[in-house]
């Protein structure tokens, strides 16, 4: 097993590299002189020679693209992320601030993700062609195929603007842009008014995991049901409840736990839109709005911790299959 | 990181039963279920050869979802195609009648500008269907030639490319898109490049783990022994055999594609006003959501029914090509 890991882990390693060198020489590739940028001019006033000459002297634009690229790889391997063209603030200031928001957010998403995903899966598989059943398929197609920007609106419109037309009792209506209070106890929990702002992100980033899950839940529970050892079970005289979750449940589970661990590429995507809808002051608003102003440090220093986050990820996914299943370790060595 | 369900992950369709086009199978046991369908049938040689596909037709007919599905995009398709026939307005004339309702004169109502929203909803289908459909054929080329190549060479070639996939995953997908594009500009020949650039890691991925078995059949080696060149034993005689996972997973990302289409467009980096796009569309109505929701209705419709007609054809296809899946 360790020796799995180790190679599992080594493997990461130039894929990271090459990920974020590929995106760093991406962005040498921008149109528009990020000097332009700096100055503030927006490339339509002139930079004088001088200004231009102090920027590029700042931030090291003058030099060569592989002294600025060693230049990069150093600052990043010691922790410093750079410095934001726009705000002129330190990038890894941003990424501490928006990280801690993203994470509340995606925590309260994978847990609605886990809880309704897999309680909706379960119940249809196991009473299979019932009301419930029709309701998760049909539910869990609709909003795969529901674009999550369209979703957030929606919601917004019924809990926003509806519920404040037709008098909705007060607790009903919920805010529709921002973070709110911003008050956590130990760190995840919402205090006070704060699940007011929590709500309706969070349900519209967990919609399109929590319909995968559902689907995944439904197909490996459908499978287990039909196995030997539970219709042992049934013999033995075990409650039906202990059958479900005991034998069956537990054993659907090893996929659809794998599965929420690769899922972070869905949420990461679903949370710049998002955040973007509903304001959010997380790394995917950020990232949107970095972009568009092309502050290059920014964007890099964001999708950095995007691709280390969704890589690690990826490797704990892998090292626990390998756990779960000796044969996928064999297979590594064998270099598959 | 070598399994298919990841890749097609990996494409970010934001929810479709794409993980279960070759199924979690090849995860825990490579190599044993994850081949095609095609593998028992051995090689179809006429004049029975339409059978099967009659066979997939019938089974495809009987499926009343994707039927549906295949209706609503026959439709799309003809008001793509009879964009200027089907609207009474100009989709791009501006007037003083700003965001009026849907009424008898103006079906859906007018946008933000005084443009005619029923018109602009018409021609919007058009860069849709154009975005997704062009987006999953490069996505496919790319896709199935890259992944032919890896698993029928094997060696060097198969690891330089599965090195490229597995870099390519390390984003997530939107991101990725989004850094491209930043870099190249957006616009609509943009978004369909950069999509189909980054479609075809799970087409590969896919075609590559059946080719690595399918090269293992007797007739692979039967075509050999009579001479035929690599070219050939590749593209006519183990394609056809493994095509089937690619067909529904393309069907699939035509979807797909609408709704990256849609997110980019909406963030602000995917095509340019005034080209109508329902993405774009969604994001001028967001700011009038109290006085004027059929602004972020209508077209927030239109992409959700688009993209559920692609996955119920998708299921629809992969039911009727693969029985033994259902």
């Amino acid at each position: 097993m360790g020796g799995f890991v180790l190679r599992r882990v080594l493997v990461t390693i130039p894929v990271v590299f090459c990920a974020l060198s590929l995106l760093f020489l991406l962005f040498f590739l921008v149109p528009g002189d990020p000097v332009d940028t700096l100055a503030g001019g927006g490339g339509q006033r002139a930079v004088s020679q001088s200004v231009r000459n102090n920027i590029e002297e700042k931030y090291g634009l003058n030099k060569p693209v592989a002294n600025q690229f060693v230049g990069y790889w150093g600052r990043t391997l010691t922790g410093d992320l750079g410095t934001s063209y726009k705000t002129n603030t330190s990038v890894n200031d941003t990424v501490k601030r928006t990280l801690v928001a993203s994470a509340r957010l995606a925590f309260w998403a994978i847990c609605i993700e886990v809880l309704i995903g897999i309680s909706a899966g379960v119940l249809s598989a196991v009473k299979r062609y019932s009301f419930m059943d029709g309701l998760t398929t049909i539910s869990t197609a609709a909003i795969s195929a529901l674009p999550v920007f369209v979703l957030g609106y929606l919601l917004q419109l019924v809990f926003g603007v509806y519920g404040g037309q037709h008098d909705w009792p007060q607790w009903a209506r919920l805010p529709v842009q921002g973070i709110g209070p911003d008050t956590w106890t130990l760190g995840v929990i919402p205090t006070g008014d704060q699940w007011r702002y929590l709500i309706l992100p969070a349900f519209t980033l967990a919609s399109v995991s929590t319909a995968l899950v559902a689907r995944l839940t439904r197909g490996t529970m459908l499978e287990v049901v039909r196995a030997d050892y539970m219709r042992t079970a049934r013999a033995k005289g075990l409650l039906e409840r202990h059958v479900v979750l005991r034998h069956g449940l537990r054993n659907a589970m090893i996929p659809v736990i794998t599965y929420i661990g690769i899922d972070f590429a869905t949420l990461m995507g679903s949370a710049i839109v998002t955040e973007t809808v509903f304001n959010w002051p997380g790394m995917g608003s950020r990232l949107a709005e970095a972009i568009s102003a092309q502050d290059v440090p920014v964007v890099l220093g964001i999708t950095l911790v995007i691709v280390v986050l969704y890589v690690t990820a990826n490797l704990l996914v892998d090292l626990s299959y390998g756990w779960f299943d000796p044969r996928i370790r064999t297979s590594v060595r064998e270099g598959r | 990181m070598s399994d298919p369900e990841r890749a097609q992950h990996g494409a970010g369709f934001q929810g479709t039963p794409g993980g279960s086009v070759s199924g979690g199978v090849d995860l825990l046991d490579p190599g044993v279920e994850a081949g095609p369908l095609g593998l028992s049938e051995t090689l179809t040689i006429a004049p029975g050869g339409n059978t099967m596909r009659r066979d997939a037709w019938r089974r495809f007919r009987k499926n009343k979802l994707a039927m549906v599905g295949l209706v609503v995009i026959i439709l799309l398709v003809i008001a793509a195609v009879f964009a200027p026939l089907i609207a009474r307005y100009d989709p791009y004339q501006l007037s003083s009648d700003l965001r009026k309702p849907p009424s008898g004169e103006h079906w859906f109502g007018t946008d933000t500008v005084g443009r005619d929203l029923f018109a602009r909803m018409v021609y919007g289908a058009r860069v849709s269907l154009t975005v997704g459909i062009f987006a999953a054929l490069i996505a496919t080329v790319i896709g199935v030639i890259f992944g032919a190549l890896a698993g029928f060479y094997g060696g060097f070639l198969d690891a330089v490319i599965m090195r490229i996939t597995d870099i390519l995953l390390a984003f997530p997908y939107i991101v990725l898109a989004i850094a491209i594009i930043t870099v190249i500009g957006p616009g609509q020949a943009t978004v369909i490049l950069v999509l189909g650039l980054l479609g075809w890691l799970a087409i590969a991925r896919v075609l590559r783990s059946s080719f690595l078995q399918i090269k293992q059949m007797e007739y692979v080696e039967a075509a050999r022994a009579v001479g035929a060149s690599n070219r050939r034993i590749m593209f006519k005689h183990m394609l056809p055999n493994a095509i089937q996972p690619v067909i529904v997973y393309s069907t699939l990302f035509v979807g797909s594609a609408v709704l990256s289409e849609a997110a980019l467009s909406f963030l602000g980096i995917g095509i340019n006003e005034p080209t109508p796009a329902w993405g774009l569309m969604v994001n001028q109505g967001r700011k009038f959501l109290t006085t004027a929701p059929h602004l972020l209705i209508i077209p927030g419709s239109a992409i959700f029914v688009m993209v559920l007609a692609f996955l119920f054809v998708g299921d629809g296809l992969r039911d009727a090509l693969d029985p033994k899946l259902k």
